[in-house]
């Protein structure tokens, strides 16, 4: 199992590489320059400050040249120095990342156990108004915009009930400490992460239900029916199990764009995390800004997918890691 | 319309009407938005809108300027022009200081415009006709200018000419120097913390040089990237102040009804932003003066004024905004005339090319406006083309001239040699380059004007020269131009003297106080 996690590494260090270089390119294809939105930003754009911009920022510098110069501070972790924010880039999403990543596993691990549980409930009781009122339901958070859901949700527990907050990550200039620290960040991340989650949620509901009803038919489970197990040992034991498999795949995949993808609720929320920041820096172009955040955001797809891969293993034993 | 004017009213009368018959009270917190969050807080490096709102409260100029741009004392505390108006003399206030404690001299003057020179754009532009400063004594700056230049004294606001600490940036690299992140000016308040993403905190300064401000223990402005998410949280009584732009303008009538809220459109004579559209005149239908006239009179100002602006702001007649010196409307008006404008678009010989609008991404107010004006083209017989871009996008295209039709906004600075000459004359025609004179507009009379009017003495002489350029530059229609706009600070009515200054909120809050 270790070579086969040495390999991954190694792998996925190969391909960070690539999608470094591929993405400087790429963002440099998009219309527009960070030293001319600075300089129009100042009121007064003149070639000659614009060029000065350029040579403080090394955008005078040939493209291969400025290449060779970042993927060498990348390959030293030094994610370079952001253009407009004045700050090193590794500092601004060192910043970030803490309330992206608590607001993306909270979402994830609300949406994983309850559309879990509610595709397997829909499964047991297919055909009954249960599985129709899951079903339904999972299908409405599914088809509905995010951002909707998410203003609305404000204009009903924050503008007309006024139970919970309706923005921010805590409470400003509240200068809690400890438990009453942590239990205001709680409350403001409630609708975030409960609004980030429907989304996967509904996804995650729909998978379980369908790949439950399909194991369901196969032979193994006539077999441990026909052993005298209980209903709720098959379900639990023999079909939920194996039927889960592809839900692993799916949020795997899930789990690793997770990062970057909370863009919109990041927004509407006023969440301080790694989404706007990438927002805002693809406003800006700014470059290093840019390239950094999809740096940190291809790594957790590989962290992920290879913690996919692990998980594999614990929920079907027959699995093997090729080595 | 009803709803346009009552607006207006209560923009004209609602606002702190009282607030100096009340005596300040001393204390409290002000929640206020910043849209969007400031890439920094150094401003003599880094000036967008919501730099110079934060750091306005940071850092101070030598002048303030009133509603009507007096200038007023600020670090300095009196001046003199010499009967030449090429030496203007200014003496420091004493007993000013760094919030580190170190005194601010006349050293700091002449090294802020060394360092302003190399980082600052406009400032850089300003100073073109300086020739040297001098500094005979700590509390005494002499600048001498190569020739008068008329706005002079309208150049020293703390976003065009910040004081900079020389004890913390001489001999230092300006881009990473540390203190960028933790600024030190003379101002009304001090950093004391950025949590990025969601705010920003400042404190009282308590060694401040105008004794007994600022009347506030401190700020925090509050970074709130969704226009929704702001409104509710003025709604809600999480922000106390929505300085103006912060919200969608159609949100402005509903939020000002909220309970215990006032509304101004005070505080932006300094800047008097101006919308116009750029018009190509080098190539495509709008090289042609006439197919430009035809635009002018094509679209509805009032309906965009009174609709998609709810009433706020002014149609604009010319290159001037009315609100900065040398304005005149005795200039050729283009009232909305569908029928004219289409006479036009025949003797012009306009067949129907396509002609290319570009709308400003900046929200969803300058959406509707685009809209709105495509459907006027469109009735007059153009065939409109939309293209949608980003900021940087948008910058690129209008800087590599490659568009036919498109919208902005520019400050104006309070007088024309600092913010309308650049867009008109022919020496700020530079490909790749925006906000200058991107339409290539080229006029050796024009020119003329403006460069004479920028040096010209006394002001009845400058006066003069304006007139006649807005008056040709009116009848060439270079650009079409559409509103002066108003940008509403919304604010909690216990909130007090707010805006005192024509920078208004960008003036930082000194004076502000809280009615408990």
């Amino acid at each position: 199992m270790l070579s086969f996690i040495a390999q991954r590494i190694a792998k996925g260090a190969v391909v960070l590489i690539a999608i470094v270089i591929l993405n400087f390119f790429l963002i440099r294809l998009a219309p527009g320059d960070p030293a001319v939105v600075m300089a129009g930003e100042a009121g007064a754009s003149d070639p000659i400050f614009v060029a000065q911009l350029r040579e403080k920022f090394g955008l005078d510098r040939p493209l291969l040249e400025q290449l060779f110069v970042y993927v060498k501070g990348v390959l030293s972790l030094d994610l370079g120095f952001s253009f407009r924010q004045q700050m090193p880039v590794a500092s601004l999403i060192a910043e970030r990342l803490p309330a992206t990543l608590l607001l993306t596993l909270s979402a994830f691990t609300i949406s994983l156990a309850l559309g879990i549980t509610f595709g397997a409930l829909a499964a047991r009781f297919a055909g009954t108004w249960a599985d129709t009122a899951v079903t339904v339901a999972a299908l409405l958070f599914y088809a509905t915009p995010i951002f909707w859901v998410a203003l609305m949700a404000i204009l009903l527990f924050s503008v007309t009930l006024n139970w919970l907050p309706s923005f921010g990550y805590e409470t400003v200039g509240g200068n809690y400490t400890g438990v009453a620290r942590v239990l205001d960040i709680g409350v403001h991340l409630i609708m975030p992460a409960m609004t980030l989650g429907l989304f996967f949620m509904a996804t995650y509901t729909r998978m379980t239900r369908a790949s439950m009803l399909e194991v369901k038919r196969l032979d193994f489970v006539k077999t441990a029916r026909a052993k005298g197990l209980r209903n709720n040992v098959i379900q639990r034991r023999h079909v939920l199990r194996n039927a889960l498999l592809p839900v692993v795949t799916l949020a795997g995949v899930h789990a690793g764009t997770l990062v970057g993808g909370a863009v919109l609720i990041e927004t509407v929320f006023a969440w301080p995390g790694i989404g706007r920041l990438l927002y805002e820096a693809l406003l800006q172009r700014d470059y290093n800004l840019l390239l950094g955040v999809f740096v940190v955001c291809s790594a957790m797809v590989l962290i992920f997918n290879l913690i996919t891969d692990l998980v594999y293993r614990l929920v079907d034993p027959r699995i093997e890691f090729a080595s | 319309m009803l709803k346009a004017i009552s607006l207006s009213l209560l923009l004209s009368c609602s606002f702190g009407a009282t607030a100096w018959a009340q005596e300040p009270k001393m204390g409290g917190w002000i929640n206020a938005v910043i849209q969007p969050e400031p890439p920094g807080l150094m401003l003599a490096q880094i000036q967008n809108g919501p730099t110079q709102m934060v750091s306005g409260n940071i850092y101070e100029g030598l002048l303030r300027y009133s509603k009507t741009l007096e200038p007023l004392p600020g670090l300095a505390e009196s001046w003199s022009v010499s009967d030449d108006a090429k030496t203007y003399t200014f003496k420091l206030k004493s007993g000013v200081t760094w919030h580190d404690g170190k005194p601010f001299t006349s050293a700091d003057v002449l090294f802020s415009i060394e360092m302003l020179k190399q980082t600052h754009g406009r400032a850089r532009t300003n100073l073109v006709q300086l020739d040297k400063v001098e500094t005979p004594d700590d509390t005494t700056v002499v600048f001498k200018l190569t020739q008068p230049f008329g706005p002079f004294l309208g150049i020293f606001e703390v976003g065009s000419m910040p004081m900079v600490p020389k004890h913390l940036y001489e001999g230092t690299d300006y881009k990473t120097n540390p203190n960028n992140n933790t600024p030190i000016g003379t101002g009304p308040f001090m950093f004391k913390e950025w949590k990025k993403g969601s705010f920003i905190q400042l404190v009282k300064n308590p060694n401040y040089h105008v004794k007994g401000k600022p009347y506030i223990d401190g700020i925090y402005w509050q970074i709130i990237p969704d226009a929704a998410a702001r409104s509710v949280a003025f709604e809600t009584g999480k922000v106390d102040v929505l300085p103006g732009g912060s919200v969608e303008n159609f949100d402005v009538p509903r939020l000002s009804k909220v309970k215990g809220a006032c509304i101004t459109g005070e505080g932006w004579e300094f800047f008097s932003p101006l919308a116009w559209m750029w018009l190509n005149n080098r190539a495509g239908p709008t090289a042609n003066k006439k197919v430009r006239q035809a635009i002018m009179y094509a679209v509805d100002r009032e309906f965009a004024k009174d609709v998609i602006w709810n009433g706020l702001g002014k149609v604009a007649t010319g290159p001037s905004a009315s609100t900065i010196k040398f304005y005149t409307d005795d200039v050729p008006k283009y009232p909305f005339d569908p029928a004219k404008a289409k006479a036009l678009l025949k003797e012009a010989g306009y067949k129907g090319e396509k002609v290319r609008l570009m709308p400003l991404p900046y929200g969803e107010t300058w959406q509707r406006w685009g809209e709105a004006v495509k459907q006027n083209l469109i009735d007059v017989g153009f065939n409109i083309e939309t293209i949608a871009t980003d900021v940087p996008g948008s910058n690129q295209k209008i800087g590599d001239w490659d568009y036919d039709i498109a919208f902005t906004y520019l400050y104006q600075y309070g007088d024309p040699a600092l913010g309308v000459a650049r867009n008109y004359i022919s020496s700020n025609i530079a490909k790749g380059q925006v906000f200058n004179n991107v339409e290539g507009y080229s006029n050796p009379e024009v020119d003329r004007l403006f460069a004479e009017g920028a040096n010209a003495t006394p002001d009845s002489k400058r006066k003069e020269l304006y007139e006649k350029a807005q008056k040709i530059l009116v009848e060439d229609v270079p650009v079409a131009w559409l509103l002066e706009l108003q940008f509403p600070t919304i604010t909690n009515c216990k909130i007090k003297n707010l805006i005192t200054t024509g920078i208004g909120v960008n003036d930082g809050f000194r004076d502000a106080w809280i009615d408990k």
